[in-house]
This record gives C-alpha cells, structure tokens and sequence, in this order.
C-alpha cells in the first residue's frame, strides 16, 4: 500500500466530529449526574478523562456513591467493559504495519464502543495517525462535556437538570434498540438483562445487592444465555 | 469520604477500565477460537445497557411521568436508527415537556 493511500490523522478528526457531538450532551449528563451524587466537578472530568467510558462510570459513580468495595468496583468495570477486550482484540488484527508496541499502548485507551465503530468501518488498515485524530475530538468532548456539566449543573433550574439525568439512558437505547431489532439473540439478551435488573431493583429479598453486583449478575447470565440459545453463524462472527 | 478514597475508587476505575481494553491489543495476535467465548462477547454490550437503562431510565428525571415521556421518545426514535445525539436529545425535550406540563399545566 502506498504511503498516500494511507488513513491520515485528518481523516480521523474527520470521523470524530459526530461521535464527540454525541459525547457532548451525554457526558454533560454524566457531570450533572456526578455532582448531584455528591462529587466535586473536579472528581467527575477526572472520571471522564481517565476513564472514556459511559456504561462504566454510570456504574463507577454509583458503586462511589453507596460506598461501595474497591473489589465491587473492581469487577464491575472489569465485567461492564469487558466488551473492550473483543474491540481490541478485533481491531489487534487489522492494524498497519507502522502500529508498533507503543502505539498500542497508548491508542488502546481511546477504545470506546463508537471509536471502535468508526476505526472497523474503514475497511482499510488502521494507522496510528488515524486512531488518534479519531480519539481527539471524542476525548475533549467527553470531558469538556463534564466539566460543562458538573459547574453548570448545579446553577441549572430544577427541570433543566432533571430533564438531562436521561441524556445518558437515551444514548443506551440509541446503542441497543437497533441491533435488537435485527437480532433475536441480541432482543432475547437484552431483555434477560432487563428483567433481571428488574427483580433486582424490586423485590425486596435483593434490596441488599448493590447495583454494581447486580448489573454483574444481569450481564453474566443474560450474555451467557444468548450464547448459549443463539449462537452467532461463521459470518455474522466478525 | 476522603480525598484518597475518592482517588482510590477512580484508580481502580481507570486502571481495570484500561487493561481491558490495553491487554488484548498488546498481547493477542490470534483470533480466539471458541464460539462460545465470541458469542459470549458480542451479547456483553446490549446486556450491559439492558440491565442499566431498565429500570434506572424511570428514576433518571424529577419524576417517574418525565423519565416515562422521555423512554418512549427514545425508543421511538431509536426504533427509526436515528443517531446517538437525536435519540439522547429527544429525551431530554420529551421529560422536559412533560415535567412543564406537570408543573405549570396541571397545577
């Protein structure tokens, strides 16, 4: 492949813009949603720049609030964002030549589910220029966008803020709702997950289990259930 | 809680969070084998969300009436692939609509 045909960090800056407008408006919920919880503004954009990641610092945040184990913590990120490992993995066999150790080390950080989305899309071999124009805009949105959230959340009316609390759930169901649609496996997973959460929230033999835990146990046996019931075919696999 | 409670509880966070997605980059250069581990994988995600958005969506606004307005907005828009940002910001106006109407329409 010749050295022009190559992705440029352009090209990745490119395909960020959309995924860090995204990130935007639901990492100013995430900072709203911190600082109601009781963190500083300071606490939260350290949050959302160590961690890029919504699901897990959702969950992280809660674990924080109710005073949860580090082991609890622990395992929660291990298991909510375990799905970073198969992005990872995925995009180690796609990568240019020129994306020596290093690299990867530090690209690896900037996995997140819409990053890893855009990079597989490109039907080319992914560059280290590429992958980092593709975090940059993502990564200051992110947490630019709780920085915004965590000051202004709290000089926000009443209704304002409520209203944004459910920016970050309207992303999920933006993520989950069309795949659901096209896969039983996928429909059949997500509502085990849902269901279980449920019995967990609501009835009352579990009202000890902390919500860390409980989206483990939701995760494990919804995932491994789907896996079981509706094995992927060899082309659907990649 | 302390400073360094806080920064115990982030440390952790950001550590796991980072290994998981550094580890498998750096370390695997074949493509795992099993089926059953690859499906296992693949369905991880859509889990994850399922069992974070439902039920907590009802509990994310002032009242269970705003976050409902807000789900169905979502999952309608989200049933006609429109993006992130459409899906997210339609909630918002949805709970918001609801939590006026609540407020300076039905009191």
């Amino acid at each position: 492949m010749k050295e022009t045909e190559k992705l440029s960090f352009k090209e990745g800056l490119k395909d960020g813009i959309p995924i860090g407008l995204g990130y935007l408006s639901v990492s100013f919920s995430f900072g709203i949603s911190a600082v109601s919880k009781g963190l500083s503004w300071l606490a939260a954009t350290i949050i959302s720049m160590t961690n890029l990641t919504s699901a897990g610092q959702v969950a992280g945040l809660t674990i924080i609030s109710a005073a949860g184990t580090l082991l609890e913590m622990a395992l929660a990120q291990l298991i909510i964002n375990m799905r970073y490992s198969l992005m990872s993995l995925s995009l180690s066999q796609r990568l240019d030549s020129s994306f020596t150790l290093p690299h990867r080390f530090l690209a690896s950080f900037g996995i997140t589910d819409e990053i890893f989305a855009a990079a597989s899309g490109k039907g080319r071999d992914i560059t280290p220029a590429y992958m980092y124009g593709l975090i940059s805009l993502p990564f200051v949105c992110w947490s630019l966008g709780t920085l915004l959230g965590g000051i202004a959340g709290s000089i926000m009316p009443d209704m304002l803020r409520n209203s944004l609390g459910i920016a970050i759930y309207g992303m999920f169901i933006a993520i989950f709702i069309p795949p659901a649609r096209k896969s039983v496996g996928v429909l059949v997973t997500v509502a085990i997950a849902a269901g279980l959460s449920c019995c967990f929230r609501f009835i009352p033999v579990f009202e000890h289990l902390s919500s860390g835990f409980a989206v483990i146990i939701c995760t494990l046996a919804a995932s491994t259930a789907a896996a079981l019931l509706f094995p992927r075919k060899e082309a659907d696999a990649e | 809680m302390t400073t360094a409670q806080l920064a115990a509880y982030i440390g952790v966070m950001a550590g796991v969070t980072y290994l998981v997605r550094m580890l498998p980059i750096v370390i695997f250069r074949k493509k795992i084998k099993s089926r059953f581990v690859t499906d296992f994988l693949y369905y991880v995600p859509y889990a994850v969300l399922g069992a974070m958005t439902i039920p907590a969506v009802l509990f994310s606004t002032g009242s269970i009436i705003s976050a409902a307005a807000g789900l169905i907005a979502a999952v309608l828009l989200a049933f006609k692939d429109k993006g992130l940002l459409a899906v997210a910001a339609a909630a918002c106006i949805a709970a918001f609509a609801a939590e006026v109407i609540m407020r300076f329409v039905l009191q």
